[in-house]
This record gives structure tokens, C-alpha cells and sequence, in this order.
């Protein structure tokens, strides 16, 4: 139900290049759709208000003035601005402090502390070779200190034997004493849920807080939280004091606007996210990939991945080896081919990219279709293997037998010679420009991703 | 469900009523006060920057937000002229209630269509659009029925993670305990650590038995065993608990598929209701929960949870335009008896920050 701001955009500049220049005017409606995105992603209103205006500032002028495609150059700008607001640089957890270093975890019911507890002790064991306690303050929620020492054994970190009756505060006391007498470098303090409105509960943390001086205090919350979460980051910040903040269920499918809304109310850092249940399911924050989802613009990142999971890495490389020596050869030209197919052919593969819209009109006029693809392929596999390597080799007579044995005519076949030359020369001509020169710009695209020759005006496609 | 036998007890009824009011209000208070003082700064802002027939200005965010007592005074009759601006103005604040921007759209133009360049004052418009939430509202409120007939009359919970299904069978159990129906929980979540001792700690304090395995079994398996203990002792309600999973995990959907299906080979009707449970906190999101979730396992009534939050669950409007799904209960604490009846004109209205 959620238009992409990509196709957002789409319909408020197609006009626009037809008349050239971009106005004011021109932005403005820009901004309309954006906004509305940005709501429709949960981005809590006063932030969106805010981001939009810093965009404006930022698009109006000669970025976008200047611009030659301008719905690609708003949604750059729109997606720059909004990886800056997230955070380009990842901010690390803070372990600077004498050990045992504190670091407590706070939020709402249910958002995810005791696991992301669990979680940031095996990460903190695994990847920093830290000794890490967990301890449960939690002594409200029914089982909510079994489920953290079963979590702790099952990511093998200690945590604190449980005595029941005692007030968090002392249970903090004693992890910390309990974390200086054994040499632990670090003590995680899993909280209770509390609203950010509970006067008596916030009260209660900021008491915690207060008594163990933590390094981190990370405020656990929910990807999919709507336009509270302005308030729930600002209570937590004014009230407990927070240094980061960790965003869970990152896989699901929300939108992920809390992420700048919290990000932007309090300034601290999105530190972490989880992206799963098991407890290897943390990873650090990536703010182009929760900027790409909040623009519904997964589908630039899903088409990255995608392209990644077809071309597999190694092969790629092998490519750029051989064409780092001028050499693609029909071999080449028939693994591009299938790999466009595989990748759902060029109108799947051009929907995904954004502004677009326009090229796939081109390509569907210069009818560029799979069935085309399909017969390139079949053209190619019809050739010897010295064919395919010395494409010089072919000359009338074997391009006839080609043509017959592929079902083709020998126009066909010349017509696919005709592109693989210039899909070579535009190899070569890439190769010395390096690695930049993808043609269009395009993101994420391993090189010759995409053959150069199937873009218009360069394809001579039928 | 909710004041069967209660009729006996009407005082505390009256005084539950009031207490889920309050409580809900108390809950709403943050997010009441937002909206209120939202529309009031719409209105009346607006009104002070362009009281004669002058084009109004957006009302800038009033720079001293603690007015006199006086000047409130003067307020509460101020009018302003319903223009588009103070439209567009008041669809942005149903916006930060979690409306969605459609949603709040036409609520906003509804209003206009009645009262468009009349002059209102702000609770006329808060009146206004509280009728019409209400309206909307009004179709979904309807609790949960329990079929005497069935024995048991299985009610399958399900939802993301977190969003309170455990604790929701707690509080359910209690009142259906109440109403004088014998009640068995399963503890269908064998996948969260401790997620069994969470249930059985429930079943211990509302005195209801616990049907569990250890962690790890198979979650069908002890639904159909459930089923058949619960057909065997004539149990009047079996409510079943299941882990939390994200609607676009296939595979865990799938897995709740197959709890359904294992019931359906004891009770062709099994399970009589399965609830879905969302959290108020939740935005947009919540669309495609309670779409996923209805494909995949006929959701037939929602329960939210959370609303003694500052979050306001207007998404719950949008919900109910768009999948006209019953929504049964809501949620006001953790404790035990902090389950209200869902009332959509007391919902409606303590959106709005109106007085029940
Ligand atoms: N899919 C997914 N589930 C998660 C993630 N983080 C936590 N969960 C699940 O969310 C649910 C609640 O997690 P908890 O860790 O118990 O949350 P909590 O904040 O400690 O809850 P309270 O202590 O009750 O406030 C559990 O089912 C977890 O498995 C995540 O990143 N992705
Ligand atoms: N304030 C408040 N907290 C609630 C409400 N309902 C549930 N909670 C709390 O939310 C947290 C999660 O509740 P659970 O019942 O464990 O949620 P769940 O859906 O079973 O979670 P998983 O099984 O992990 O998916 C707990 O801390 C509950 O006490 C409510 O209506 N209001
Ligand atoms: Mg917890
Ligand atoms: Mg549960």
C-alpha cells in the first residue's frame, strides 16, 4: 500500500524534463511527496517538518537547479541528508571506563531488552574477547530473570545468580561488586519494560543509573514504533539519560521511521540493530539501509542484493580481471545475458532503480524485451568455442551455419556482432576511466553488471 | 466476555467502567494533552494571528505554551475560521496520533464538508471528529463471545514479538475465570527462553491450569494434546499462547498454519477465535500485521495492548476502516486485571482529549 518515494517522485517530475529547467515551484511539490512518505514511514511529524525544511534548503539552488536528471538528483539529496541525520559514522559501544564497565539497558515493555542483553554480551565476548556478566533488574515481569539466564547460557555469558526480593538498585550494587571481586570487563543491566510515562518507574531506573554511573545506557526500541516515539526517546533522554539507542526487529518490514524521529529528538547515536531472535542477530547500525527503507527504497538496496546473490563475487572479479586486460569476449557477452535474465530481465531490473521510469519507456519503444535476450543467447551457444573467443573468426559462411542453428537469421547474428563490439569498446573505455565508469551511474552494480550495449542510445537493438 | 455476571456486582462495574476510563484517560493523558493542545493551538492560535476574514497564516507553535488561567479562559471561546489552512493543521495533528496521513485526510475533510469557512471553536472540532471516529469505531467494538456450545472454544493467540500475547492470556483467563468458565492455558510458545515459566507464573496467579512441555517441543503437538485434554474435561475455554514471529517470516507463518490445521483434526471449528494481538506503540506497521496475519491464520478479533502509554493507537481507526476486524479488548497495564472492554465512543472521544 506504500508507494516508494521513487515512484512518488516519478509522477511529479515526469512533466518536469519535458519543460526543462526545475523551479522552486517544481521543488516544492517535490517536498509534498516527500513529506508524505516520510509520514507514511512513521517519522513523528515535527521531525519530518524539520527534515523537510533542511532538504528544501538543501535542493533549491544549484544542486538540484543544476541537475540534469532532477527526480534522481531529490531523491540523492533526500537520501544523503537523511543518511547524515541517521548518522553516516558508526558510533561504537563506549567501553571506556574502569572495568567492570557498566551499561544499561532501558525501554519500553517488550521492545527487546533482555534479548538485545543477551545479544550485545556475545557480541561483546565475541568480538571484543570481553568477560561480560548479564544481570536481570527486572523484578516485575513474570520469568523475566529465568529468560535472561537462559539466554546467558545459551550464548555461554555468565550472569548473576538470581535472589529474589531484592529491589533493582541492589541487584545493580551486586552485579557491580560481584563484576570488580571476579574480573569482569564488562556488567549488562537488563531493566523492566516501563512506559515513558511512569513517573514512579522512570524514577526508579534514573536511580540505577545514578547509583552505577554507566558507561552506556542504551534505550531499547521497537523499528516499528509510529509517532510516539518522540516522546518515549525524549522521557527516556530527559529522565534516565541515554548515550545510544538500539533499534530492534530491523527484520521486519516496518518502515523504520522511529529511527530518525529518536535519532533527532535526543542526537545520540543508533549504536546497534537486531535483526533477528537468535542472539548472533546483531549488527551494527547501517544508516543507508534504514534511509533507503524509510524512502521505500528497499527496493535500490534489494536490487544491490539481488545483483550480489546472481553475480557472485568471484566471477566478477574474474571479469574485471579480463577486461583490466581488454579482453571481453562472446563468452562474456553470453554470461551477461543469462545473468540479466536470472535477474528477472531489464524490466525488473530497471523498475528497481529509481528515475528510471523514463529509460523503461526508451527500452520498451527500442523493445527491448527477454525474448530478445533469449535469442542473443541462443546465437551465442550456437558458435564454437573458438567462435566464442575469436569473434574475428566469423566471417559469411559461419555466420550462415550460426544463423541456421540457432533459428536466426544472419541479420541477427551481425546485429549481435554489431553490439558486442560496442559492448567491448565500452568495456575498454570503462576499464581505463576505472571503476567509477558505471554507465548511468548506476549504484552497487558489480562492474559490467549491465552491459552498456543494452542502454539506449548505445543498444542498436532491433 | 466482560460483565456477563457482572450484572450482580453493578457497583464495581460502574466503578470498573469509570477505572478503564481513567485509566485509559490517565493513559491518554500525555497523548490527550498533545492532541488537545494540537487542535486548541490549531484553532485558537490561528484564531489570535487572523481574527477578521484576512487569509490565516499557518499558526506558528505558540512561543509560551502555559497561558494564564485567564487567557485559557478567554480561549475556550475563541473561533476561528475552518479554513484550509486550519484543515491542513488539524489533519497534521491527527497525523502524530498514528492516524496515517489517509486517514487523517479524509477525517479531516469529512469536517471540512460540514464546516468549511464556518467559524468553530476548538472543542466544536474536537466534538466533530470524535463522532465521526466513533462512527467508525463503533462496527469493531464488540467482545469476544464465547461459544457455550463449543467446550472448548479455542482461541489462538498470535501476534509479532512483544506485543503482549502472553500477558493478554493472562488477563483473559482471569476474566473468563470470572464469568464462572473453566479455563485451560497452553503454553504454545516453546520457542522463547522462559516464555513457559511466564505462562505457568499467569496460570498460578489467576488459579487457571497449564498445559506445558518443555522448551523445544513441537507447539502443534501440544495444541492438539490441549484440544484433546481440554474436549475430554469438558473445559468451557482453552486459550493458546504462541510465540512471537514477524508476519514476513514465511516459514514461522507457516508454522502457525500447522497449528491450525493439527486443531482442525479434533475440531472442524477449532480454533473459534484467533486474536491477534497489536501494541499501541506500533505505526503504520500495524497494516501489514493484521493483513499478513489474517491471511495466513483468519484473525478474527484484535486485542491492543499498551494504551496506558503515552502512545495513542490511532492506527487502530485506520485498522478498523480498512479490515473491519472486531477489536475485543484492549490493554491498560500489566497486571492482571488491566484488560478493558474496547468502547469506541470512549475511545474516540479520549482521543480527542474530550471529557467521557
Ligand atoms: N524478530 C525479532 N524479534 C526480536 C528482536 N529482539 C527481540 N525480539 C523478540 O521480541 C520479544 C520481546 O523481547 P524481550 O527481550 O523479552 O523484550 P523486553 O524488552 O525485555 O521485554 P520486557 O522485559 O517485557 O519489557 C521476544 O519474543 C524476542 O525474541 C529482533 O531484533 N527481531
Ligand atoms: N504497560 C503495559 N504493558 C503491557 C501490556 N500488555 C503487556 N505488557 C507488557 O509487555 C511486555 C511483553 O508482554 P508479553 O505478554 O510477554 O508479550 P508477548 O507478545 O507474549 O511476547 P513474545 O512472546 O516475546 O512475543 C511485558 O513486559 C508485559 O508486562 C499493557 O497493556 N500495558
Ligand atoms: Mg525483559
Ligand atoms: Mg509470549
Amino acid at each position: 500500500m506504500f508507494e516508494s518515494l521513487s515512484a512518488r517522485l516519478g509522477s511529479v517530475f515526469e512533466g518536469l524534463t519535458r519543460r526543462g529547467a526545475l523551479k522552486e515551484s517544481d521543488v516544492e511539490a517535490a517536498l509534498r511527496e516527500i513529506r508524505v512518505a516520510l509520514l507514511e514511514a512513521d517519522v513523528a511529524l515535527p521531525v519530518v517538518k524539520d527534515f523537510v525544511a533542511a532538504v528544501k534548503e538543501r535542493a533549491i539552488g544549484h544542486e538540484v537547479l543544476k541537475s540534469v536528471t532532477p527526480g534522481q538528483m531529490v531523491v540523492k539529496v533526500v537520501n544523503d541528508h537523511l543518511v547524515e541525520t541517521l548518522g553516516a559514522e558508526a558510533v561504537e559501544i563506549n567501553l571506556k571506563a574502569r572495568p567492570p564497565v557498566p551499561i544499561l539497558m532501558v525501554g519500553l515493555q517488550g521492545s527487546g531488552k533482555t534479548t538485545t542483553s543477551a545479544k550485545l554480551g556475545l557480541w561483546l565476548k565475541g568480538k571484543e574477547k570481553k568477560k561480560v556478566l548479564l544481570a536481570s533488574l527486572d523484578t516485575r515481569r513474570p520469568a523475566a530473570m529465568e529468560q535472561l539466564a537462559v539466554l546467558g547460557s545459551q550464548a555461554e555469558v555468565a550472569s548473576l545468580p538470581i535472589v529474589k526480593g531484592e529491589p533493582p538498585v541492589a541487584i545493580a550494587r551486586r552485579a557491580m561488586q560481584m563484576g570488580a571481586l571476579e574480573g569482569y570487563d564488562v556488567v549488562i543491566l537488563d531493566t523492566a519494560g516501563r512506559l515513558a510515562i511512569d513517573q514512579e518507574l522512570m524514577a526508579e531506573v534514573a536511580e540505577v543509573r545514578a547509583a552505577v554511573e554507566p558507561a552506556e545506557t542504551l534505550l531499547v526500541a521497537d523499528a516499528m514504533t509510529g509517532q510516539d516515539a518522540v516522546t518515549i526517546a525524549t522521557e527516556f533522554n530527559e529522565k534516565v539519560g541515554i548515550t545510544g539507542i538500539v533499534l530492534t526487529r530491523v527484520d521486519g518490514d516496518a518502515r523504520g521511521g522511529a529511527a530518525l524521529s529518536m535519532r533527532a529528538v535526543t542526537g545520540c547515536p543508533i549504536k546497534l540493530m537486531g535483526v533477528g531472535e537468535k542472539l548472533d542477530a546483531l549488527e551494527a547500525f547501517h544508516p543507508e539501509r534504514i534511509a533507503g527503507r524509510i524512502l521505500g527504497m528497499g527496493d535500490v538496496v534489494g536490487l544491490v542484493e539481488k545483483a550480489k546473490e546472481t553475480i557472485e563475487q568471484e566471477e566478477a572479479e574474474k571479469l574485471a580481471r579480463k577486461m583490466a586486460k581488454g579482453v571481453f569476449d562472446l563468452n562474456d557477452m553470453a554470461d551477461q545475458l543469462s545473468k540479466l535474465r536470472q535477474m528477472g530481465g531489464l524490466g525488473s531490473l530497471m523498475g528497481m532503480l529509481p528515475g528510471v521510469g523514463k529509460m523503461k519507456k526508451a527500452l520498451a519503444g527500442a523493445n527491448v524485451d527477454e525474448s530478445i535476450l533469449i535469442r542473443q543467447e541462443a546465437i551465442i551457444s550456437s558458435m564454437t568455442p573458438k567462435e566464442r573467443a575469436h569473434p574475428k573468426l566469423i566471417q559469411a559462411s559461419r555466420k550462415r551455419r550460426i544463423a541456421a542453428g540457432s533459428g536466426t537469421t544472419v541479420q541477427d547474428v551481425n546485429k549481435l556482432l554489431k553490439q558486442h563490439m560496442e559492448m567491448s569498446k565500452m568495456m575498454k573505455r570503462m576499464t581505463k576511466m576505472g571503476k567509477k565508469g558505471l554507465p548511468m551511474g548506476m549504484p552497487g552494480l558489480p562492474p559490467g553488471g549491465l552491459p552498456p550495449g543494452m542502454m539506449p542510445p548505445g543498444g542498436g537493438l532491433k | 466476555m466482560f460483565g456477563k455476571n457482572r450484572s450482580e456486582a453493578s457497583e464495581s462495574a460502574a466503578e470498573d467502567r469509570k477505572g478503564w476510563f481513567a485509566r485509559l484517560k490517565a493513559g491518554l493523558g500525555k497523548s490527550q494533552d498533545k492532541i488537545t493542545h494540537g487542535i486548541d493551538e490549531v484553532i485558537e492560535g490561528g484564531a489570535e494571528e487572523a481574527p477578521a476574514e484576512v487569509p490565516a497564516e499557518p499558526a506558528a507553535p505558540e512561543p509560551e505554551r502555559k497561558a494564564g488561567l485567564g487567557q485559557r479562559l478567554v480561549r475556550a471561546v475563541t473561533r476561528r475560521r475552518l479554513d484550509d489552512i486550519a484543515l491542513e493543521q488539524l489533519e497534521e495533528v491527527l497525523i502524530t496520533a498514528d492516524l496515517g496521513p489517509a486517514t487523517a485526510a479524509r477525517l479531516v475533510s469529512n469536517l471540512g464538508r460540514s464546516k468549511f469557512d464556518k467559524d468553530v471553536t476548538s472543542t466544536e472540532v474536537r466534538e466533530a471528529l470524535a463522532e465521526d471516529v466513533a462512527g467508525l469505531l463503533t462496527p469493531v467494538a464488540r467482545p469476544l463471545a464465547i461459544d457455550p456450545a463449543a467446550k472448548p472454544h479455542v482461541v489462538l493467540v498470535v501476534g509479532v514479538n512483544g506485543t503482549g500475547k502472553t500477558t493478554t492470556i493472562g488477563k483473559l483467563g482471569k476474566v473468563f475465570k470470572e464469568e464462572g468458565k473453566s479455563v485451560l492455558l497452553c503454553a504454545g510458545d516453546t520457542f522463547r527462553a522462559a516464555a513457559i515459566d511466564q505462562l505457568k507464573i499467569w496460570g498460578e496467579r489467576i488459579g487457571v491450569p497449564v498445559l506445558a512441555r518443555e522448551q523445544g517441543s513441537d507447539s502443534a503437538g501440544l495444541a492438539y494434546d490441549a484440544l484433546e485434554q481440554a474436549r475430554a474435561e469438558g473445559t468451557d475455554v482453552l486459550l493458546i499462547d504462541t510465540a512471537g514471529r514477524l508476519h514476513n517470516r514465511a516459514d514461522l507463518m507457516a508454522e502457525l498454519e500447522k497449528i491450525i490445521r493439527v486443531l482442525r483434526k479434533l475440531d472442524a471449528a477449532a480454533p473459534q477465535s484467533c486474536l491477534l494481538v497489536l501494541d499501541a506503540t506500533t505505526g503504520q506497521n500495524a497494516h501489514a500485521q493484521v493483513q499478513t496475519f489474517q491471511e495466513m491464520t483468519e484473525v478474527t478479533g484484535l486485542v491492543v495492548t499498551k494504551l496506558d502509554g503515552s502512545a495513542r493507537g490511532g492506527v487502530l481507526v485506520a485498522l478498523a476502516d480498512r479490515f473491519g476486524l472486531p477489536v475485543h479488548a484492549v490493554g491498560v497495564g500489566e497486571g492482571a486485571d488491566d484488560l478493558r472492554p474496547f468502547d469506541a465512543r470512549d475511545f474516540a472521544r479520549s482521543l480527542m482529549g474530550l471529557e467521557g
